[in-house]
């Protein structure tokens, strides 16, 4: 009898009182329960930071088509324009395959180069979590397309296409701080296939870091650095100095303007990361800008029998 | 003595269970759909919680990451720049059944209500009114209502570029199926 006293007193309790709060404090309590934690998203606004990859991919089924830009450097002066009257311009169309892997491929004049990456998503940062952190691996490959009588071979010496190729694995860990501030770090080797001096190492490997700080919803500066463990002695008969990045990201819509300032001619990594010439220090600075472009080219499935028919 | 008490609580009980009775569900939908003559945006959220008594009391929460967009970029928009879901995680509605003596939740059939209460989106909490339908079937109720929502009233800002885009009243459907909670 006791029982089923304690028995009805407890349904009591529990379905007497139905106010509103009471109500939502069944919803709350019941989700903490099963609630999944959410990954971070937005962690930067574009597929690159400045020149080099973030640990964003455009999503499945994107197109981004996007044109990169170069001009000469400041120090060129007034009767060059400050630069602006030479311009180094890379074309380039990513595209999603799915959420975590996207691929590329690109043309850009710097050394009439050809470039095609993968960009896998291993880990992603999940929210309110300090010691968690996306992580991507990016894989890069570079072939240049130079007429071979423009490269100095011995007498003798066959210019093989495989000279032409250089590789680059990359692994992007990045943490979203909060809302407004983001930073990645990018261990890097690159592989290049020729050198064109024995006092250059083959192998290249770097350390990059790249951050941003977003000042409005969007607006946000940007910055990049590439530290060289084992830099080359110099590059197109010129010494090399780590590159060093900085832009303004603007939003608009389906766009994403990237204004930069870099001490880099080229826009690929294996140019950017180990064969930068300018110095900041003498002014060797580039203005440029990455113009994103997104095309969703494939209807989520979920969307299937929307009335909003884009497709 | 001891039989008054147990007499009270069944009866208490029975009564309890008889208006007590909840219906929950935790994936609600809410779809919504801007127009203009330049583009359509519709958007859907498969993980709405909604909690229905048969005393009339409603709530309803719509985490606002949960809404999914044809396009992916709209939605990082959506999220980012215009309801700005890491300050404002979630879209509630608390409120009541006006007109609770026309809904006869033990008899199967479609009920027309009105439904006002507290609507806080992004922020801000409005007072709202909007009609809806309530169909039961057995354990089930079915909770339909289709009204709009002007940006403007949730402080939601839209830049000059994107106005011609963007709707200003922007028209929202709910499609809840919630079961009751044993």
């Amino acid at each position: 009898m006791t029982l089923m006293l304690s028995a009805g007193s407890q349904q009591v309790f529990a379905q007497s009182d139905t106010s509103d709060n009471d109500l939502e404090r069944m919803l709350d309590a019941d989700k903490s329960a099963t609630k999944k934690s959410q990954f971070v998203s937005a962690t930067f606004k574009s597929t690159h930071i400045v020149n080099g990859q973030s640990i964003e991919n455009v999503g499945k089924g994107v197109l981004d088509f996007r044109i990169l830009h170069r001009f000469g450097t400041l120090n060129t002066g007034s009767e060059n324009f400050f630069g602006l009257d030479n311009a180094i311009t890379k074309l380039a169309l990513d595209y999603g395959i799915t959420n975590w892997l996207m691929v590329g491929v690109g043309r850009s004049t710097f050394d009439k180069e050809f470039d095609f990456f993968t960009k896998i998503k291993l880990a992603r940062q999940k929210e309110h979590k300090a010691m968690s952190f996306s992580v991507s691996y990016v894989g890069g490959l570079y072939i240049q397309s130079l007429p071979a009588s423009t490269f100095h071979l011995d007498t003798g010496q066959t210019y093989y296409f495989s000279n032409r190729v250089c590789y680059m694995n990359q692994l992007l860990i990045a943490h979203k701080f909060s809302n407004a501030f983001s930073m990645q770090i990018m261990p890097t080797h690159i592989h290049y296939n020729l050198v064109d001096s024995s006092k250059n190492p083959n192998d290249l490997f770097a350390l990059g870091v790249g951050g941003r700080l977003k000042l409005s919803n969007r607006i946000a500066l940007t910055g990049e650095y590439y530290y060289t463990l084992n830099p080359f002695s110099e590059a197109n008969d010129l010494p090399v100095h780590n590159a060093l990045s900085f832009g303004v990201d603007i939003e608009t819509g389906g766009h994403v303007f990237q204004l930069i300032f870099t001490n880099s001619t080229a826009i690929t990594e294996r140019a950017v990361i180990g064969q930068t010439n300018g110095d900041w220090g003498s002014g060797d600075i580039h203005f440029g800008f990455n113009i994103s472009r997104v095309f969703t080219i494939v209807q989520p499935k979920e969307f299937k029998n929307s009335r909003n028919k884009i497709w | 003595m001891k039989k008054n008490v147990i007499i009270t609580v069944l009866l208490t009980c029975c009564i309890s269970v008889a208006f007590g009775q909840k219906y929950l569900t935790r994936t609600g939908q809410i779809t919504f759909f801007s127009s203009t003559p330049l583009e359509n945006i519709e958007a859907r959220n498969n993980e709405v919680a909604a909690i229905v008594s048969q005393q009339g009391d409603i709530v309803f929460q719509a985490p606002i990451k949960s809404f999914k967009f044809q396009k992916e970029l709209m939605q990082e928009h959506f999220n980012e720049e215009y309801m700005e879901s890491d300050k404002y995680p979630k879209a509630d509605f608390k409120g009541k059944i006006d007109n609770l003596s026309s809904v006869n939740f033990s008899k199967d059939g479609n009920y027309n209500v009105k439904v006002t209460g507290k609507l806080t989106i992004h922020g801000v909490t409005k007072d709202v009114s909007e009609p809806g339908t309530i169909i039961i079937k057995g354990n089930d109720i079915t909770v339909n209502s289709k009204f709009s929502v002007a940006t403007v009233d949730y402080n939601i800002k839209i830049p000059a570029l994107m106005a011609g885009k963007i709707a200003k009243s922007i028209e929202v459907t709910v499609n809840c199926i919630l079961s009751a909670v044993k």
